[in-house]
């Protein structure tokens, strides 16, 4: 019942800030934890060295940017099906840091990959699913920013997120197929199964404090769009 | 028959109106009145179930109409500022498609444009624009069964034979028990049982 | 409803048949961009021979977007979309039915002109059917699947380049599965279960995408 409550912009923005906050001092902790954990703790890589390091930001950033496209979603259709203007809001706060994170995670995978492999792009399977993911962020912000109504636009972002939300598994699995058809297995940025202990850590660590961030940024820019309707 | 309760419709961010309540019953005639962007069209689409108002909600002989959809629709005919024809059609290919796309028989289709005086076999980019309002008011002659006619700005564009033709069509789909809404800035001869009018 | 379904189709047939170059434009189109290939790779056999899957699906691909933006705007444009929001048929059956007339104008030449490319590609002999199976099971699907892109993009600005936006990043799927088919084909390993796999999509995109689509229109059209 106390969700109702909430969902009318009016009293969901003090709640907001508040969460802002905290969510925004807690990341910044976890990062630090996170951070000295994989550049401190985990131990040197067989194989790679110390280049490897980089997944504590790639891996968690990858995580990240599908994850909060299925948030996104997720909000996209709440909003659309009980027509609450909040919900929206929630889901076009999120897209920027959907998109940031995937060309993070796009980024590092490109920095790993040429001392790694010699190239800056391989067109791993996990890289190339990213690829397409950043074009489907890209795709709802666009409808998103042509449509001068803003509640034609948030429904119309609606249904396009939905569908996206319903084809990632079916892009990631068949782009995984179409990697192993052309290049076999060997050329892969995942890190082999059996990881230090101290590395997963980092991982999750940093996956925290991605998650926190997100949280902090996406409901600051839900304050922003709530001022701006006023 | 029909019940508008408490619309409220905004667009473009404006507020057009709000409150606004409205029943119709078999046999009259609702006239809405108003300077331009007062939302006469607005109204009439909401009342078609083509757009969703910000509050209230649209009654047709006591369900709403979200949850009729087809079921309405197939009860109402809806002649928007659009004249509804494809250019590449004929007359008479336009209004046959028309009448399956909406349900209705298609015997009569011949004679409705020879009432309208439009000819027949002639694609409609080749008419002029008072013919296209024609053809596309032909379809009127063919639905006296439906109950409720949505007409915005009927009398648009027709020269005086032809809004003499419209008003009757709409007099006779009234005298026989069927619902007729219409917007128009013009002074026409159709006398209105009511009149609603919408300030911008 | 099947008898609207089936009217709808004709009338769009009808409609094609009187625009006869707009259906060829984007025939030839086709034909162009899977031209211009070897004058950008090198007439290279060996390099054509395994580019072909690829470039000729990129090619059907691009074609069939092309041809969507048109789907719904002229009917947008004069208001018989309008009408056919209000008629008697369930929404979704009229999504279907246009689809279906955008894949007999647009997707099924497509399918039957591709033979003709692969023959400048020097496709070998074996290879024909797999390819033209997988493009008949794999451009329903775009343009279905197209169809969700161009009711969400109706009457918008840049339309048919936000258009290609959308929608290019749902078609990875039906192109990978699409030229994989026949690259497995060409490998010795037989493309079927590609294309069962395609079959799946199809079949999946023909339950599901008519109720997206009509929604779309429904938002579109507010």
């Amino acid at each position: 019942m106390k969700w109702f409550w909430y969902a009318s912009p009016e009293t969901f923005y003090p709640l907001a800030g508040t969460m802002a906050r905290a969510s925004a001092v807690a990341a910044a902790a976890l990062a630090l934890a996170g951070l000295y954990v994989g550049f401190f703790v985990a131990p040197t890589d067989a194989q790679q060295g110390e280049v490897y390091r980089i997944i504590f930001i790639h891996v968690p950033a990858a995580w990240m940017s599908m994850f909060l496209y299925l948030v996104m979603a997720f909000w996209a259709a709440l909003g659309l099906a009980l027509n609450t203007k909040l919900s929206a809001m929630m889901a076009r706060a999120l897209a920027p840091t959907g998109a940031l994170f995937t060309f993070i995670a796009l980024w590092t995978g490109s920095l790993w990959g040429r001392p790694t492999w010699g190239t800056y792009w391989v067109w791993d399977a996990r890289l190339t699913s990213e690829l397409i993911l950043l074009f489907l962020y890209f795709g709802f912000m666009a409808l998103q920013a042509s449509i001068e109504d803003q509640r034609r636009a948030d429904r119309a972002g609606a249904v396009l997120a939905i569908v996206g939300a319903v084809n990632v598994p079916i892009i990631y699995y068949s782009v995984q197929w179409w990697n192993t058809l052309h290049q076999g297995a060997s050329v892969s940025l995942t890190k082999s199964p059996s990881m230090a202990a101290a590395m997963f850590t980092g991982m999750i660590l940093m996956a925290l404090a991605f998650w926190l961030y997100s949280i902090a940024v996406s409901l600051t820019r839900v304050r922003c769009m709530i001022r701006e309707e006023k | 028959m029909l019940e508008a309760r408490d619309l409220e419709c905004r667009r473009g961010g404006r507020p057009l109106f709000g409150g606004l309540s409205l029943t119709l019953n078999p046999g009259e005639l609702l006239r809405v009145a108003g300077a331009n962007g007062s939302g006469k069209t607005s109204l009439l689409r909401i009342l078609c179930g083509l757009l969703t108002p910000e509050a209230g909600e649209v009654r047709w002989k006591g369900t709403a109409i979200r949850a009729l959809r087809e079921e309405y629709a197939r009860e109402l005919v809806y002649l928007g500022h659009a004249p509804a024809v494809k250019d590449d059609l004929t007359a008479a290919e336009n209004l046959k498609y028309a009448c399956v796309f909406a349900g209705l028989s298609s015997t009569e289709i011949g004679s409705s444009i020879e009432r309208f005086g439009v000819p027949a076999d002639v694609p409609i980019k080749k008419l002029s624009q008072g013919q296209k309002r024609r053809a596309a008011l032909a379809r009127l002659a063919l639905s006296q069964q439906v109950p409720l006619w949505l007409l915005d700005e009927p009398f648009a564009a027709l020269d005086a034979a032809a809004a003499g033709l419209v008003e009757e069509l709409v007099r006779a789909h009234a005298g026989a028990g069927g619902a007729v809404i219409f917007t128009t800035h013009q002074d026409t001869r159709v006398a209105a049982t009511r009149v609603i009018e919408l300030h911008a | 409803m099947l008898e609207i379904a089936r009217a709808l189709v004709c009338r769009d047939l009808r409609l094609a048949l009187r625009r006869r170059a707009d259906v060829a434009t984007a025939l030839l189109f086709f034909v162009i961009v899977a031209s211009l290939f070897p004058l950008g790779v090198g007439a290279e056999p060996n390099l054509l021979r395994a580019v072909a899957p690829g470039v000729i699906w990129v090619a059907a691909l691009l074609a069939s977007m092309l041809s969507l933006a048109r789907l719904f705007a002229d009917d947008h444009a004069d208001g018989t979309l309008e009408q056919m929001l209000l008629g008697a048929a369930p929404l979704g059956v009229v999504a279907a039915a246009k689809a279906a007339a955008h894949w007999l104008v647009c997707g099924l030449p497509l399918v039957l002109l591709a033979p003709l490319l692969a023959l400048q590609y020097d496709l070998p002999g074996a290879l024909y059917g797999t390819l033209v199976l997988s493009l008949l099971l794999g451009t329903p699907v775009l343009s279905l699947v197209g169809a969700i892109g161009a009711a969400l993009t109706l009457g918008l600005r840049g339309g048919g380049v936000l258009l290609s936006l959308l929608v290019l990043p749902l078609y990875v799927p039906v192109l990978v599965l699409g030229a994989g088919a026949v690259e497995m084909a060409s490998a010795g390993l037989g493309g079927q279960g590609q294309l069962l796999l395609l079959g799946a999509m199809l079949v999946l995109a023909a339950a599901a995408a008519p109720w997206a689509i009509a929604a779309a229109l429904r938002i579109s059209s507010e």
